[in-house]
C-alpha cells in the first residue's frame, strides 16, 4: 500500500465521520448529544486539515473550538431544561417553510460555487513548502507582515466585542451581600482585638447604699 | 507604604511559602503513628473492657445474685435469674447474661457489686463472628474471669488505695 | 511489503508501549509516593503494610478496583457513561507522543508540539463533563460544571505562559525549545530565570488544569461528595484515576521541559561527567515538580469557586499578558541569548 492510497482512505474515513456527525447534529433529539456530535464534527474536520498539512489551523481548531467554545456550549446546553416532547411537535407544520429555506440556501451556495469555479485558478504551490518553512511559521510571517492591518483590526473588533458583552451583562447587585477576598486577607488582628495586660483586681465591697432595696 | 508591602507580600506568595516550609518541616518530624496490632500504647489499670465474673480463691463463685448490677445498669444490658443452688440451697444465679451491644462500659455494675464479682477487665480486643454471640452468659463470663484472674486481681490491687 | 509493515506499524507500536507501560507503572508508584509524602507531612507513616515499606500498596489497590463491580446508575446514559473514562484517559496518554526524553528520544518530533499538547490537554475536560452529565446525578453535574469553567479559565493563563516560552525559543517544537535553553552557563541559561513569574503561573494553572488540590473543587468531597466521578466504581473509576495522575506527571514533565531545560544538565558542560545532558536529568526535574503537586495538596486548603475564578481571570492572566510583552522585549533587545539549537 503506497502512502497516497493510505491518505485517500484516511481522507474518506475522516470526511465520512465529519458528514455523519454533522448530520446527527441537526437530527439528534437530545441537545447534549447534538453538541457532542458537533464536537466530533470539529475534531474530524481538524483531522482533515491535518491531512492537508495545515497543522496549525487543525490544532487551533481543536484548541479554540473543541477545547473552549464547545465546552461553554455544553455548559449552557446542560443547564437548559428543554421539554423534549414539545420539541417534536409541529414538525410537519414547519416542514414546507424549512424546505423552502433549505432549497434557497442550496441554490445560493451552488450559484456561489459556480461563479467562483468559473474564474477560479487552480490552487498554486503550497507557499509554506515553497518558502521552506513550517506551516505555522509561514502563517505567522504572513499574518504579521502582509496582513498586519486586517489582523490587528480583527483583534481590536474582538476586544471591543468582549468589552461590550461584559458591559451589557455586568450588573452590580446592591442587595447581594458578598465579601472581597483581598479585604479579608488584609485584615490585621491588631486592628480588631486589643489585648490588655492588667493585674487581677477584686471589685469593691458593696456598700449599704448600693445594695438593692428589697 | 503599608499597601505596597501588602501588595508585594501577596504577589511574592510569601505566606504560601511559609506554609509550605511548615509542612516540609513536619515531613521530617518523628511520626506519632503506633503500629497498632504490633505496638500498644500503655493502658490504665482502670480501663473498662470486657466483663468477667470472679471466683474466690477456693473456687466458689463470688456472685450472690443480689441483682444490684441489673438494677443499676443504665443500658439494661444485664439479665439475671436466680434460684437456690441444688447442692446446698445457697442463693445463686441460674442465668447471668450481658448483652455487649447494649453495654456502654460505664462500670456501674462493678461499682455496685458488694462482693467484687462482676468486673470489667482491661481486655478490649475481642469480636463476634455470628449473630447472638454478643450476649455472653454466665459460663463464658466465669471462664473469662478464671483465665484473667491474675491480671484482674493485680489491677484491683493497684487501685485499692483510691477506692 | 513486510519490511514496510514492520517499519510503519510494528516499531511505532513498540515505542508507544515503551512510553505507556512505564507511565502506568509510574502512576501506580506516584499514587504510593503521594500517600507516603502526605502521610509524612501529616506526621503519619502512610501505607506500610503491603510489601516492603508498603511499596506494593498501589498494585493492591488496582487489583481491588479491577475486581469490583462497575455500577451503572438508573437512567444514566449507558454509552456516554462508559465512554467518559476513555475520553479522559486517551488525551492524557496521547499527549506523551511529543514529549522529548532526550535529544534523540522522542516518539514524534512534531513541528507544532506545543500546540498539540495544548489541544490534548484541552480535550481532557470532555471526559469530566460527559461523566458528570451521563451519570444522571446532581452532584456529578455540579462537579462537571465547576470543572468546565475552571479548565477553560486556566487554559488561557496556561496558553499565555506557553506564548512567552515560544517567543523566547522561537519555535513550537519541544526539542528545539530545550535546545534553546542550552548554553555554557548551565542552570542560568534556563527559561526559568527570565520567565520566573510565568513559570509560577504555568505551574499554578497546571495544578488547576489537572483538578488537583487546592483547585480540586470539581471533586470537592466536602460539598459535592466526589464531583464528577461520584457514580463511578471499579475499573471505570480506576481509569479516571489513571488519567488524573498521568496528567499530573505530564504537567511535571512539561514544566521541566519548557522552563527547566528538559534533559540538559544544570551544570556547565565544562564540568565533565555531570555536565552532560541525559534523560536522567529530565526525570529528576520532573520528579521534583511532581513532588510539588503533593506538597501543595498537603499544605493548602481548597479554594472556593469564586476565588478560583478571581485568581485565574484577575491575577494570573493579567500578569501573564504583561510578561508576554516583557518576553517580547527580552527577545527583541537580545537580553536573553538563545542556545545553539534554535
Amino acid at each position: 500500500m503506497n502512502p497516497q492510497t493510505l491518505q485517500l482512505i484516511c481522507f474518506y474515513a475522516f470526511s465520512f465521520v465529519t458528514v455523519a456527525a454533522a448530520l446527527s447534529v441537526i437530527s439528534l433529539k437530545n441537545t447534549v448529544h447534538a453538541v457532542l456530535a458537533l464536537v466530533l464534527t470539529f475534531f474530524s474536520a481538524a483531522c482533515l486539515w491535518l491531512l492537508l498539512e495545515a497543522e496549525f489551523l487543525a490544532l487551533a481548531l481543536i484548541v479554540v473550538y473543541v477545547g473552549a467554545v464547545m465546552v461553554l456550549f455544553l455548559f449552557v446546553v446542560m443547564m437548559l431544561d428543554i421539554d423534549q416532547e414539545k420539541m417534536r411537535e409541529g414538525f410537519v407544520k414547519f416542514l414546507p417553510v424549512g424546505l423552502i429555506v433549505a432549497v434557497v440556501m442550496l441554490v445560493e451556495m451552488l450559484g456561489l460555487v459556480g461563479v467562483r469555479a468559473m474564474n477560479a485558478h487552480v490552487l498554486g504551490e503550497n507557499p509554506a513548502v515553497a518558502a521552506g518553512m513550517s506551516n505555522t511559521e509561514w502563517l505567522g510571517h504572513a499574518l504579521y507582515t502582509t496582513f498586519l492591518l486586517p489582523f490587528e483590526i480583527a483583534a481590536l473588533i474582538l476586544t471591543v466585542g468582549v468589552v461590550a458583552a461584559v458591559a451589557l451583562t455586568l450588573r452590580e447587585r446592591r442587595d447581594a451581600r458578598y465579601e472581597t477576598p483581598s479585604q479579608q486577607v488584609r485584615v490585621d488582628p491588631r486592628n480588631r482585638v486589643r489585648i490588655v495586660k492588667m493585674a487581677a483586681v477584686r471589685p469593691d465591697e458593696p456598700t449599704a447604699s448600693q445594695e438593692p432595696q428589697p | 507604604m503599608n499597601t505596597m508591602i501588602r501588595f508585594f507580600k501577596s504577589l511574592l506568595l510569601i505566606e504560601l511559602f511559609q506554609g509550605m516550609g511548615l509542612t516540609m518541616r513536619y515531613m521530617f518530624k518523628p511520626k506519632y503513628t503506633v503500629r497498632y496490632p504490633m505496638e500498644h500504647i500503655p493502658k490504665s489499670n482502670r480501663f473498662r473492657g470486657l466483663h468477667a465474673l470472679r471466683r474466690y480463691a477456693n473456687g466458689e463463685e463470688r456472685c450472690i445474685a443480689c441483682k444490684l448490677c441489673e438494677a443499676v445498669c443504665p443500658a439494661l444490658a444485664i439479665t439475671i435469674d436466680s434460684a437456690p443452688r441444688e447442692s446446698d440451697g445457697q442463693r445463686r444465679t441460674t442465668r447471668y447474661d450481658i448483652d455487649l451491644f447494649k453495654c456502654i462500659y460505664c462500670g456501674f455494675c462493678e461499682e455496685s457489686c458488694p462482693v467484687d464479682s462482676i468486673v470489667e477487665t482491661s481486655i478490649h480486643e475481642y469480636h463476634f463472628e455470628n449473630r447472638g454471640e454478643n450476649v455472653v452468659n454466665k459460663q463464658q463470663l466465669l471462664a473469662i474471669g478464671d483465665r484473667f484472674e491474675q491480671q484482674i486481681a493485680a489491677d484491683r490491687a493497684q487501685d485499692a488505695a483510691y477506692r | 511489503m513486510a519490511d514496510q509493515l514492520i517499519n510503519q506499524v510494528l516499531w511505532p507500536v513498540i515505542y508507544i508501549l515503551c512510553i505507556v507501560l512505564p507511565l502506568v507503572i509510574a502512576v501506580a508508584m506516584f499514587v504510593y509516593w503521594e500517600r507516603k509524602v502526605i502521610g509524612w507531612m501529616h506526621v503519619r507513616l502512610g501505607p506500610n503494610k503491603i510489601g516492603p515499606f508498603g511499596i506494593l500498596q498501589a498494585f493492591a489497590d488496582v487489583v481491588k478496583l479491577l475486581i469490583k463491580e462497575v455500577i451503572l446508575p438508573t437512567k444514566a446514559n449507558r454509552f456516554l457513561y462508559f465512554l467518559a473514562p476513555l475520553i479522559a484517559l486517551i488525551p492524557a496518554l496521547a499527549a506523551w507522543a511529543v514529549i522529548p526524553f532526550s535529544g534523540q528520544m522522542v516518539l514524534s518530533n512534531a513541528n507544532a508540539g506545543i500546540l498539540y499538547l495544548l489541544a490534548m490537554t484541552s480535550m481532557g475536560v470532555y471526559g469530566i463533563i460527559i461523566a458528570g452529565w451521563a451519570s444522571n446525578s446532581r452532584y456529578a453535574l455540579l462537579g462537571a460544571m465547576r470543572s468546565a469553567a475552571q479548565v477553560i479559565s486556566y487554559e488561557l493563563a496556561m496558553g499565555l505562559c506557553l506564548v512567552c516560552v515560544l517567543v523566547l525559543a522561537g519555535s513550537l517544537n519541544l526539542t528545539e525549545i530545550v535546545n534553546a535553553q542550552a548554553g555554557s552557563k548551565g542552570i542560568l541559561e534556563w527559561f526559568m530565570w527570565p520567565l520566573l513569574p510565568v513559570f509560577v503561573i504555568y505551574f499554578i494553572s497546571g495544578v488547576a488544569e489537572t483538578n488537583r488540590a487546592p483547585f480540586d473543587m470539581a471533586e470537592g468531597e466536602s460539598e459535592i461528595v466526589a464531583g464528577f466521578h461520584v457514580e463511578y466504581s471499579g475499573s471505570a473509576f480506576a481509569i479516571f484515576f489513571l488519567a488524573e495522575y498521568a496528567n499530573m506527571i505530564l504537567i511535571s514533565f512539561l514544566a521541566s521541559i519548557l522552563f527547566l531545560g528538559g534533559w540538559l544538565s544544570p551544570f556547565p558542560a565544562s564540568w565533565g561527567f555531570i555536565g552532560h545532558g541525559g534523560f536522567i536529568w529530565l526525570f529528576i526535574k520532573a520528579f521534583m515538580m511532581s513532588f510539588l503537586f503533593l506538597w501543595f495538596r498537603a499544605t493548602f486548603p481548597r479554594y472556593r469557586y469564586d476565588q478560583i475564578m478571581r485568581l485565574g481571570w484577575k491575577v494570573l492572566i493579567p500578569i501573564a499578558i504583561v510578561w508576554v510583552m516583557v518576553a517580547g522585549c527580552l527577545k527583541y533587545f537580545d537580553v536573553v541569548t538563545v542556545g545553539m539549537g534554535a
